[in-house]
């Protein structure tokens, strides 16, 4: 689906994630954020820049590898996505939905 | 005709998210530690409150002598396909219960005691069954931190209150 978010043409699926990682950027990923009740402060890039790196890297994303990624504790994850952190969290940095259960 | 008429008329419901997950723990076997602990987590991570109310042998799994000695049953479990003589020899049960460990850690599932850390992180509610704790004759210093209380059955049934909250025993 095309639509437009913070004056860009993007694609997005059907769940509302990006499917081109280079359509994102700072500004797209503040109106997702602002979608998900999320106000991007500074201590968000950090973690949306390393579960960005983990993609690129084809790691499958968990809650326990963010929590032990040193760039912030799963206190700190939870608090800074309220209402779940790792799927809003993925869909902020511009990569797919994460099929983890854990 | 009439699943027309019927469709118009039906008054349109959004479905309704599960709010609250109340699970019950009442086992010690790890397959079912793990189970409660993987469906209470993966609430959190959809933004479901979850809260686990350890009763009866499900307190071993919050004991801190014995959290990590937590073993799969291998004898009267017809899913470990092994013949029930031989699951009851010596040593077959930490065998067995080594090899899913081994797996469960290529998966990234956290052994048990870090599994607790987690949940408390992720804001679910860990409670202690009062009753259970008498019969087995345990104090609050024998269980793990991040219980946040030891309640009654009556105690956790108020926590559930509201809607869209589901219980499940495990």
């Amino acid at each position: 689906m095309e639509t437009t978010i913070a004056g860009k043409q993007v694609k997005l699926n059907e769940q509302g994630y990006l499917t081109d990682l280079n359509e994102w950027s700072r500004e797209v990923a503040t109106a997702l954020a602002a979608e998900e009740g999320v106000e991007l402060g500074e201590e968000h890039w950090p973690v949306l820049e390393y579960l960005q790196s983990q993609h690129k890297q084809e790691v499958p994303l968990t809650i326990r590898k963010v929590g032990k990624s040193g760039i912030v504790d799963i206190k700190g994850f939870y608090a800074l996505f309220p209402g779940g952190p790792l799927k809003k969290a993925s869909r902020i940095a511009g990569i797919p939905k994460p099929a983890s259960c854990i | 005709m009439e699943t027309q008429e019927l469709e118009q008329n039906a008054v349109k419901v959004k479905p309704a998210k599960v709010k609250k997950m109340m699970l019950i723990l009442s086992k010690a076997t790890i397959d079912n530690v793990y189970a409660c602990f993987i469906l209470a987590n993966g609430a959190r991570m959809e933004g479901i409150e979850a809260e686990i109310f350890f009763t009866f042998f499900g307190l071993e799994a919050v004991q801190k002598k014995k959290i990590e000695h937590l073993h799969v049953a291998t004898v009267g479990n017809p899913a470990m396909h092994i013949p029930t003589l031989l699951g009851g020899l010596p040593g077959m049960e930490s065998f067995a219960t080594n090899m899913m460990k081994k797996e469960m850690e290529k998966l990234d599932i956290p052994p048990v005691g870090e599994f607790i850390e987690i949940l408390e992180a992720s804001g679910a509610k860990l409670w202690a069954c009062k009753l259970a704790m008498d019969m087995f004759h345990l104090k609050r210093e024998d269980l793990v931190d991040e219980i946040a209380d030891i309640i009654t059955v009556g105690d956790f049934y108020e926590k559930a209150s509201g809607e869209n909250t589901h219980l499940l025993f495990i």
